[in-house]
Protein backbone atom coordinates (compact mmCIF):
# COMPACT_ATOMS: atom_id res chain seq x y z
CA UNK A 1 0.00 0.00 0.00
CA UNK A 2 2.68 2.13 0.80
CA UNK A 3 4.71 1.57 -2.19
CA UNK A 4 1.91 1.98 -4.77
CA UNK A 5 1.07 5.51 -2.46
CA UNK A 6 4.37 6.61 -3.18
CA UNK A 7 4.22 5.57 -6.92
CA UNK A 8 1.58 8.01 -6.72
CA UNK A 9 3.05 10.55 -5.24
CA UNK A 10 5.71 10.24 -7.59
CA UNK A 11 3.84 10.13 -10.71
CA UNK A 12 1.95 13.14 -9.85
CA UNK A 13 5.34 15.19 -9.00
CA UNK A 14 7.29 14.11 -11.79
CA UNK A 15 4.76 13.98 -14.82
CA UNK A 16 3.44 17.74 -13.95
CA UNK A 17 -0.19 18.66 -14.05
CA UNK A 18 -1.70 16.89 -10.92
CA UNK A 19 0.38 18.92 -8.13
CA UNK A 20 0.04 22.98 -9.33
CA UNK A 21 -2.87 22.81 -11.60
CA UNK A 22 -5.42 22.28 -8.83
CA UNK A 23 -3.81 25.09 -6.63
CA UNK A 24 -3.75 27.44 -10.12
CA UNK A 25 -7.24 26.74 -10.41
CA UNK A 26 -8.39 27.34 -6.75
CA UNK A 27 -5.93 30.84 -7.17
CA UNK A 28 -7.97 31.80 -10.01
CA UNK A 29 -11.26 31.22 -9.34
CA UNK A 30 -10.68 33.34 -5.91
CA UNK A 31 -8.54 36.14 -7.86
CA UNK A 32 -11.86 36.16 -10.39
CA UNK A 33 -14.73 36.55 -7.73
CA UNK A 34 -13.47 40.14 -6.81
CA UNK A 35 -14.14 41.29 -10.57
CA UNK A 36 -17.49 39.91 -10.52
CA UNK A 37 -18.74 41.27 -7.35
CA UNK A 38 -16.61 44.17 -7.03
CA UNK A 39 -14.47 45.13 -4.79
CA UNK A 40 -16.12 46.57 -1.30
CA UNK A 41 -14.35 44.81 1.53
CA UNK A 42 -17.46 44.30 3.54
CA UNK A 43 -19.30 42.33 0.59
CA UNK A 44 -15.92 40.24 0.17
CA UNK A 45 -15.45 39.41 3.88
CA UNK A 46 -18.94 38.14 4.33
CA UNK A 47 -19.08 35.93 1.10
CA UNK A 48 -15.41 34.82 1.39
CA UNK A 49 -16.14 31.77 3.32
CA UNK A 50 -18.23 30.09 0.92
CA UNK A 51 -15.90 31.69 -2.10
CA UNK A 52 -12.97 29.72 -0.65
CA UNK A 53 -15.23 26.28 0.03
CA UNK A 54 -16.73 26.78 -3.24
CA UNK A 55 -13.18 27.24 -5.11
CA UNK A 56 -11.70 24.46 -3.35
CA UNK A 57 -14.32 22.17 -4.06
CA UNK A 58 -14.37 22.90 -7.71
CA UNK A 59 -10.30 22.92 -7.41
CA UNK A 60 -10.64 19.10 -6.26
CA UNK A 61 -13.36 18.18 -8.36
CA UNK A 62 -10.88 18.83 -11.77
CA UNK A 63 -8.11 17.19 -11.33
CA UNK A 64 -10.73 13.45 -10.28
CA UNK A 65 -10.65 12.21 -13.73
CA UNK A 66 -6.70 11.51 -13.53
CA UNK A 67 -7.32 8.80 -10.69
CA UNK A 68 -8.00 6.40 -12.50
CA UNK A 69 -8.36 7.56 -15.86
CA UNK A 70 -4.51 7.35 -16.71
CA UNK A 71 -3.78 3.59 -15.11
CA UNK A 72 -7.25 2.54 -16.97
CA UNK A 73 -5.59 3.37 -19.92
CA UNK A 74 -1.93 2.31 -19.79
CA UNK A 75 -3.22 -1.30 -18.25
CA UNK A 76 -1.71 -0.50 -14.68
CA UNK A 77 -5.70 -0.92 -13.02
CA UNK A 78 -5.98 -4.51 -14.25
CA UNK A 79 -2.62 -5.16 -12.83
CA UNK A 80 -3.72 -3.86 -9.37
CA UNK A 81 -6.67 -5.56 -9.50
CA UNK A 82 -5.11 -8.61 -9.44
CA UNK A 83 -2.44 -7.82 -7.23
CA UNK A 84 -2.42 -9.39 -3.95
CA UNK A 85 -3.37 -5.61 -2.47
CA UNK A 86 -7.40 -5.76 -2.30
CA UNK A 87 -9.23 -3.47 -4.74
CA UNK A 88 -10.81 -1.53 -1.91
CA UNK A 89 -7.16 -1.48 -0.62
CA UNK A 90 -6.08 0.51 -3.80
CA UNK A 91 -9.37 3.04 -4.00
CA UNK A 92 -8.27 3.71 -0.45
CA UNK A 93 -4.93 4.78 -1.59
CA UNK A 94 -5.79 6.34 -4.91
CA UNK A 95 -7.95 8.74 -2.55
CA UNK A 96 -5.67 9.78 0.22
CA UNK A 97 -2.96 10.26 -2.70
CA UNK A 98 -5.42 12.84 -4.72
CA UNK A 99 -5.48 14.57 -0.80
CA UNK A 100 -1.89 14.97 -0.85
CA UNK A 101 -1.57 16.19 -4.24
CA UNK A 102 -4.93 18.56 -4.04
CA UNK A 103 -6.59 19.03 -0.81
CA UNK A 104 -3.49 19.13 1.36
CA UNK A 105 -1.91 22.06 -0.82
CA UNK A 106 -5.49 23.76 -1.19
CA UNK A 107 -5.23 23.40 2.85
CA UNK A 108 -2.16 25.13 3.06
CA UNK A 109 -2.87 27.87 0.00
CA UNK A 110 -6.39 29.10 1.30
CA UNK A 111 -5.14 31.67 4.01
CA UNK A 112 -3.13 33.40 1.93
CA UNK A 113 -6.02 33.51 -0.61
CA UNK A 114 -8.16 34.95 2.87
CA UNK A 115 -6.37 37.46 2.78
CA UNK A 116 -6.99 38.21 -0.61
CA UNK A 117 -10.72 38.39 -0.01
CA UNK A 118 -10.22 40.35 3.56
CA UNK A 119 -11.44 37.40 5.71
CA UNK A 120 -12.57 37.97 9.14
CA UNK A 121 -8.99 37.42 11.65
CA UNK A 122 -10.73 35.12 13.65
CA UNK A 123 -12.00 32.87 11.06
CA UNK A 124 -8.39 31.99 9.91
CA UNK A 125 -8.07 29.19 12.35
CA UNK A 126 -12.12 27.75 11.04
CA UNK A 127 -10.77 27.88 7.16
CA UNK A 128 -7.83 25.62 7.96
CA UNK A 129 -9.46 23.00 10.20
CA UNK A 130 -12.32 22.77 8.24
CA UNK A 131 -10.72 22.68 4.80
CA UNK A 132 -8.21 19.87 6.71
CA UNK A 133 -11.16 17.89 7.56
CA UNK A 134 -13.65 18.12 5.23
CA UNK A 135 -10.84 17.94 1.52
CA UNK A 136 -10.20 14.14 2.19
CA UNK A 137 -14.40 13.87 1.96
CA UNK A 138 -14.01 15.42 -0.95
CA UNK A 139 -11.19 13.35 -2.46
CA UNK A 140 -12.53 10.26 -1.52
CA UNK A 141 -16.29 11.02 -2.88
CA UNK A 142 -14.66 11.89 -6.23
CA UNK A 143 -12.74 8.83 -6.35
CA UNK A 144 -16.05 6.62 -5.83
CA UNK A 145 -17.11 9.05 -8.93
CA UNK A 146 -13.73 8.77 -11.10
CA UNK A 147 -14.62 4.86 -10.30
CA UNK A 148 -17.92 5.14 -11.76
CA UNK A 149 -17.22 6.57 -14.80
CA UNK A 150 -13.70 4.79 -15.59
CA UNK A 151 -14.79 3.20 -18.66
CA UNK A 152 -16.37 6.21 -20.13
CA UNK A 153 -14.74 7.93 -23.49
CA UNK A 154 -16.13 11.26 -22.37
CA UNK A 155 -16.58 10.32 -18.65
CA UNK A 156 -15.58 14.19 -17.49
CA UNK A 157 -18.75 15.88 -17.58
CA UNK A 158 -20.84 13.02 -16.48
CA UNK A 159 -18.69 12.58 -13.65
CA UNK A 160 -18.84 16.38 -11.86
CA UNK A 161 -23.04 15.65 -12.46
CA UNK A 162 -22.58 12.91 -10.62
CA UNK A 163 -20.29 14.01 -8.08
CA UNK A 164 -21.10 17.54 -7.18
CA UNK A 165 -24.64 16.52 -5.47
CA UNK A 166 -22.57 13.98 -3.31
CA UNK A 167 -20.56 17.40 -2.38
CA UNK A 168 -22.90 19.46 -0.77
CA UNK A 169 -22.97 18.09 2.59
CA UNK A 170 -19.55 18.61 3.08
CA UNK A 171 -19.81 21.98 1.63
CA UNK A 172 -22.51 23.41 3.73
CA UNK A 173 -20.99 21.89 6.82
CA UNK A 174 -17.44 23.22 5.68
CA UNK A 175 -18.90 26.81 4.70
CA UNK A 176 -20.86 27.06 7.94
CA UNK A 177 -17.68 26.27 10.14
CA UNK A 178 -15.89 29.25 8.05
CA UNK A 179 -18.64 31.23 8.39
CA UNK A 180 -19.12 30.66 12.58
CA UNK A 181 -16.05 31.17 13.02
CA UNK A 182 -15.96 35.06 10.75
CA UNK A 183 -18.75 35.90 13.56
CA UNK A 184 -17.14 34.82 16.32
CA UNK A 185 -19.88 32.19 17.08
CA UNK A 186 -18.61 28.45 18.06
CA UNK A 187 -17.93 26.53 15.34
CA UNK A 188 -17.61 22.98 16.92
CA UNK A 189 -20.91 21.70 15.57
CA UNK A 190 -20.42 21.64 11.88
CA UNK A 191 -16.69 20.75 12.27
CA UNK A 192 -17.96 17.84 14.20
CA UNK A 193 -20.00 17.41 11.68
CA UNK A 194 -17.30 17.63 8.24
CA UNK A 195 -15.19 15.08 10.71
CA UNK A 196 -17.72 12.82 10.64
CA UNK A 197 -18.48 12.86 6.83
CA UNK A 198 -15.03 12.59 6.08
CA UNK A 199 -14.42 9.20 8.51
CA UNK A 200 -17.61 7.84 6.60
CA UNK A 201 -16.31 8.77 3.56
CA UNK A 202 -13.00 7.18 4.43
CA UNK A 203 -14.83 3.71 6.02
CA UNK A 204 -17.68 3.27 3.31
CA UNK A 205 -16.89 4.89 0.12
CA UNK A 206 -13.66 2.43 -0.65
CA UNK A 207 -15.98 -0.43 -0.75
CA UNK A 208 -17.99 0.90 -3.39
CA UNK A 209 -15.45 2.58 -5.51
CA UNK A 210 -13.90 -0.87 -5.56
CA UNK A 211 -17.49 -2.64 -6.84
CA UNK A 212 -17.74 0.27 -9.28
CA UNK A 213 -14.23 -0.53 -10.47
CA UNK A 214 -14.63 -4.42 -10.60
CA UNK A 215 -17.82 -3.73 -12.70
CA UNK A 216 -15.66 -1.30 -15.10
CA UNK A 217 -12.96 -3.72 -15.66
CA UNK A 218 -15.16 -6.50 -16.43
CA UNK B 1 -44.34 -20.93 -5.90
CA UNK B 2 -42.82 -17.23 -4.61
CA UNK B 3 -42.47 -13.80 -5.82
CA UNK B 4 -39.53 -14.34 -7.60
CA UNK B 5 -40.77 -15.95 -10.24
CA UNK B 6 -42.51 -12.62 -11.54
CA UNK B 7 -38.82 -11.53 -11.88
CA UNK B 8 -38.69 -13.70 -15.39
CA UNK B 9 -39.33 -10.95 -17.92
CA UNK B 10 -42.11 -13.28 -20.19
CA UNK B 11 -44.20 -13.82 -17.05
CA UNK B 12 -43.83 -10.69 -15.54
CA UNK B 13 -45.44 -8.66 -18.91
CA UNK B 14 -47.79 -11.42 -19.44
CA UNK B 15 -48.89 -11.11 -16.00
CA UNK B 16 -48.81 -7.50 -16.14
CA UNK B 17 -49.94 -6.48 -19.41
CA UNK B 18 -54.15 -7.10 -18.75
CA UNK B 19 -53.29 -4.99 -15.52
CA UNK B 20 -52.11 -2.36 -17.20
CA UNK B 21 -55.49 -0.87 -18.03
CA UNK B 22 -57.26 -1.34 -14.91
CA UNK B 23 -54.72 0.55 -12.91
CA UNK B 24 -54.60 3.22 -15.52
CA UNK B 25 -58.44 3.39 -15.05
CA UNK B 26 -58.11 3.57 -11.77
CA UNK B 27 -55.47 6.20 -11.20
CA UNK B 28 -57.25 8.16 -13.76
CA UNK B 29 -60.16 7.94 -12.06
CA UNK B 30 -58.69 8.27 -8.56
CA UNK B 31 -57.32 11.90 -9.93
CA UNK B 32 -60.45 12.77 -11.24
CA UNK B 33 -62.58 12.52 -8.97
CA UNK B 34 -59.66 13.89 -5.78
CA UNK B 35 -58.81 16.85 -8.45
CA UNK B 36 -62.66 17.92 -9.40
CA UNK B 37 -63.22 17.46 -5.16
CA UNK B 38 -60.36 18.63 -4.23
CA UNK B 39 -60.53 22.21 -6.58
CA UNK B 40 -64.34 22.58 -6.71
CA UNK B 41 -66.05 20.67 -3.82
CA UNK B 42 -63.97 22.25 -0.79
CA UNK B 43 -64.61 25.33 0.74
CA UNK B 44 -61.42 28.28 0.54
CA UNK B 45 -58.90 28.55 3.07
CA UNK B 46 -59.67 31.48 5.68
CA UNK B 47 -56.25 32.85 5.49
CA UNK B 48 -54.97 31.40 1.85
CA UNK B 49 -58.03 31.75 -0.25
CA UNK B 50 -58.13 29.67 -3.41
CA UNK B 51 -53.98 29.04 -3.50
CA UNK B 52 -54.64 26.62 -0.74
CA UNK B 53 -55.96 23.95 -3.27
CA UNK B 54 -52.64 23.75 -5.44
CA UNK B 55 -51.81 21.26 -2.04
CA UNK B 56 -54.10 18.51 -4.22
CA UNK B 57 -51.26 18.43 -6.65
CA UNK B 58 -48.35 19.43 -5.05
CA UNK B 59 -48.13 17.01 -1.84
CA UNK B 60 -48.74 14.19 -3.88
CA UNK B 61 -46.25 14.98 -6.63
CA UNK B 62 -43.86 15.48 -3.39
CA UNK B 63 -44.53 11.76 -1.92
CA UNK B 64 -44.21 10.41 -5.07
CA UNK B 65 -40.61 12.00 -5.37
CA UNK B 66 -39.35 10.70 -2.44
CA UNK B 67 -40.92 7.30 -3.02
CA UNK B 68 -39.96 6.66 -6.33
CA UNK B 69 -36.19 7.42 -5.43
CA UNK B 70 -36.64 4.94 -2.66
CA UNK B 71 -38.32 1.93 -5.22
CA UNK B 72 -34.76 2.78 -7.10
CA UNK B 73 -32.83 2.04 -4.36
CA UNK B 74 -34.78 -0.92 -3.14
CA UNK B 75 -34.71 -2.18 -7.20
CA UNK B 76 -31.39 -1.41 -7.10
CA UNK B 77 -30.46 -3.88 -4.30
CA UNK B 78 -32.46 -6.50 -5.52
CA UNK B 79 -30.69 -6.34 -8.60
CA UNK B 80 -27.41 -6.61 -7.12
CA UNK B 81 -28.14 -8.99 -4.94
CA UNK B 82 -30.34 -11.72 -6.87
CA UNK B 83 -29.49 -9.94 -10.41
CA UNK B 84 -32.92 -10.29 -11.98
CA UNK B 85 -32.73 -8.11 -14.97
CA UNK B 86 -36.95 -7.38 -14.60
CA UNK B 87 -35.41 -5.37 -11.19
CA UNK B 88 -33.00 -3.57 -12.92
CA UNK B 89 -35.15 -2.09 -15.63
CA UNK B 90 -38.22 -1.15 -12.93
CA UNK B 91 -34.76 1.32 -11.44
CA UNK B 92 -34.00 2.64 -14.77
CA UNK B 93 -38.03 2.93 -16.17
CA UNK B 94 -38.57 4.62 -12.58
CA UNK B 95 -36.00 7.65 -12.63
CA UNK B 96 -37.63 9.50 -15.29
CA UNK B 97 -41.02 8.88 -13.77
CA UNK B 98 -39.62 10.25 -10.48
CA UNK B 99 -37.67 13.46 -12.06
CA UNK B 100 -41.28 14.35 -13.18
CA UNK B 101 -42.50 14.07 -9.95
CA UNK B 102 -39.97 15.98 -8.57
CA UNK B 103 -40.24 18.66 -10.98
CA UNK B 104 -44.20 19.35 -10.45
CA UNK B 105 -43.21 19.93 -6.99
CA UNK B 106 -41.08 22.10 -7.52
CA UNK B 107 -42.87 24.46 -9.87
CA UNK B 108 -46.53 23.83 -7.98
CA UNK B 109 -44.51 24.92 -5.03
CA UNK B 110 -43.10 27.91 -6.93
CA UNK B 111 -46.53 28.68 -8.07
CA UNK B 112 -47.89 28.30 -4.49
CA UNK B 113 -45.23 30.13 -2.37
CA UNK B 114 -45.19 33.39 -5.11
CA UNK B 115 -48.99 34.69 -3.94
CA UNK B 116 -48.26 32.90 0.30
CA UNK B 117 -44.38 33.93 0.67
CA UNK B 118 -44.36 36.64 -1.96
CA UNK B 119 -41.56 34.84 -3.52
CA UNK B 120 -41.04 32.12 -6.20
CA UNK B 121 -38.29 30.65 -4.58
CA UNK B 122 -36.30 30.52 -1.19
CA UNK B 123 -33.00 28.66 0.15
CA UNK B 124 -35.66 27.50 2.57
CA UNK B 125 -34.51 23.86 3.76
CA UNK B 126 -37.49 21.72 2.31
CA UNK B 127 -37.24 23.53 -1.16
CA UNK B 128 -33.25 22.94 -0.93
CA UNK B 129 -33.49 19.55 -0.52
CA UNK B 130 -35.98 18.82 -3.58
CA UNK B 131 -33.67 20.58 -5.77
CA UNK B 132 -30.27 18.37 -4.70
CA UNK B 133 -33.10 15.74 -4.84
CA UNK B 134 -33.36 16.72 -8.93
CA UNK B 135 -29.86 16.85 -9.16
CA UNK B 136 -29.70 13.24 -7.91
CA UNK B 137 -31.93 11.92 -10.60
CA UNK B 138 -30.56 14.21 -13.46
CA UNK B 139 -26.56 12.19 -12.52
CA UNK B 140 -28.46 8.95 -12.51
CA UNK B 141 -30.47 9.02 -15.82
CA UNK B 142 -27.10 10.49 -17.41
CA UNK B 143 -25.64 7.70 -15.91
CA UNK B 144 -27.49 5.00 -17.29
CA UNK B 145 -27.53 6.80 -20.69
CA UNK B 146 -24.02 7.27 -20.87
CA UNK B 147 -23.03 3.64 -20.37
CA UNK B 148 -23.97 0.94 -23.22
CA UNK B 149 -23.57 -1.97 -22.05
CA UNK B 150 -26.89 -2.79 -20.23
CA UNK B 151 -25.31 -4.84 -17.48
CA UNK B 152 -22.41 -2.65 -16.55
CA UNK B 153 -25.20 0.10 -16.48
CA UNK B 154 -27.36 -1.70 -14.22
CA UNK B 155 -24.22 -2.38 -12.06
CA UNK B 156 -22.65 1.12 -12.14
CA UNK B 157 -26.42 2.79 -11.33
CA UNK B 158 -26.98 0.51 -8.66
CA UNK B 159 -24.36 1.74 -6.71
CA UNK B 160 -24.81 5.16 -7.55
CA UNK B 161 -28.48 4.91 -6.11
CA UNK B 162 -27.29 3.13 -3.07
CA UNK B 163 -24.51 5.67 -2.47
CA UNK B 164 -26.50 8.95 -3.04
CA UNK B 165 -29.31 7.42 -0.89
CA UNK B 166 -26.85 7.77 1.79
CA UNK B 167 -25.79 11.58 0.65
CA UNK B 168 -29.61 12.55 -0.32
CA UNK B 169 -30.39 11.85 3.63
CA UNK B 170 -27.53 13.38 4.72
CA UNK B 171 -27.91 16.48 2.16
CA UNK B 172 -31.30 17.37 3.90
CA UNK B 173 -29.90 16.98 7.57
CA UNK B 174 -27.24 19.14 6.88
CA UNK B 175 -29.71 21.50 4.34
CA UNK B 176 -32.35 21.80 7.71
CA UNK B 177 -28.67 22.34 9.89
CA UNK B 178 -27.82 25.25 7.35
CA UNK B 179 -30.92 27.32 6.86
CA UNK B 180 -33.99 27.13 8.78
CA UNK B 181 -37.05 27.91 6.61
CA UNK B 182 -40.55 28.82 5.36
CA UNK B 183 -42.07 25.87 4.38
CA UNK B 184 -44.41 24.44 7.16
CA UNK B 185 -44.07 20.84 8.39
CA UNK B 186 -45.89 17.62 7.34
CA UNK B 187 -49.42 17.95 7.57
CA UNK B 188 -50.08 14.93 7.74
CA UNK B 189 -47.50 13.00 10.45
CA UNK B 190 -47.76 9.39 10.13
CA UNK B 191 -46.10 8.43 12.76
CA UNK B 192 -48.07 10.24 15.57
CA UNK B 193 -51.09 9.98 13.52
CA UNK B 194 -52.51 13.38 14.33
CA UNK B 195 -52.94 15.96 11.67
CA UNK B 196 -53.02 19.50 11.29
CA UNK B 197 -55.16 19.72 8.18
CA UNK B 198 -58.89 19.49 8.67
CA UNK B 199 -61.23 16.80 7.03
CA UNK B 200 -62.75 18.48 4.07
CA UNK B 201 -58.90 19.36 2.73
CA UNK B 202 -58.33 16.14 3.93
CA UNK B 203 -60.15 13.62 2.01
CA UNK B 204 -59.81 14.64 -1.72
CA UNK B 205 -56.22 14.86 -0.77
CA UNK B 206 -55.70 10.94 0.39
CA UNK B 207 -57.55 10.37 -3.04
CA UNK B 208 -55.30 12.28 -5.22
CA UNK B 209 -52.42 10.77 -3.00
CA UNK B 210 -53.31 7.52 -4.35
CA UNK B 211 -54.11 8.28 -7.83
CA UNK B 212 -50.68 9.78 -8.09
CA UNK B 213 -49.66 6.34 -6.08
CA UNK B 214 -51.38 4.15 -8.79
CA UNK B 215 -50.34 7.01 -11.66
CA UNK B 216 -46.62 6.25 -10.60
CA UNK B 217 -47.30 2.58 -10.65
CA UNK B 218 -49.17 2.48 -13.99
CA UNK B 219 -46.28 4.36 -15.18
CA UNK B 220 -43.57 2.42 -14.28
CA UNK B 221 -45.03 -0.71 -15.22
CA UNK B 222 -45.49 0.54 -18.98
CA UNK B 223 -42.00 1.80 -18.95
CA UNK B 224 -40.61 -1.51 -17.35
CA UNK B 225 -42.23 -3.10 -20.34
CA UNK B 226 -41.36 -1.21 -23.20
CA UNK B 227 -37.69 -1.38 -22.24
CA UNK B 228 -37.98 -5.02 -21.58
CA UNK B 229 -38.72 -5.26 -25.08
CA UNK B 230 -36.74 -2.50 -26.57
CA UNK B 231 -33.97 -5.30 -25.08
CA UNK B 232 -35.40 -8.11 -26.64
CA UNK B 233 -35.33 -6.37 -29.92
CA UNK B 234 -32.40 -5.13 -29.54
CA UNK B 235 -31.38 -9.36 -28.67
CA UNK B 236 -33.29 -10.21 -32.01
CA UNK B 237 -31.16 -7.66 -33.73
CA UNK B 238 -27.88 -8.79 -32.76
CA UNK B 239 -28.79 -12.43 -33.35
CA UNK B 240 -29.54 -11.55 -36.84
CA UNK B 241 -26.41 -9.86 -37.32
CA UNK B 242 -24.35 -12.65 -36.84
Amino acid sequence: MISLLRRDLTLALRAGGGFGLGLAFFLIVVILVPFGVGPEATVLSRIAPGILWVAALLAALLSLDRIFALDFEDGTLPLLATSPLPLEGVALIKGIAHWIITGLPLTLAAPALGFLLNLETSAYVWLLASLALGTPALSMIGTFGAALTVGLRRGGLLMSLLVLPLYVPTLIFGAEAVRRGALGLDATTPLLMLAGITLFSFALLPFAASSALRVNLR
Amino acid sequence: MSIWEYANPKKFITITTPLVPWILGLAIACLVVGLVWGFFLTPDDFRQGSTVKIIYLHVPAALMAINAWFMMLLASLIWLVRRHHVSALVARAAAPVGIVMTLITLITGAIWGQPMWGTWWAWDPRLTSFLILFLFYLGYIALWEAIEDPDTAADLTSVLCIVGSVFAVLSRYAVNFWNQGLHQGTSVPVVTGGRTISDVFFVPLVICMMGFGLLFFVLVLIRTQTEIRVRRMRAIQLRMRS
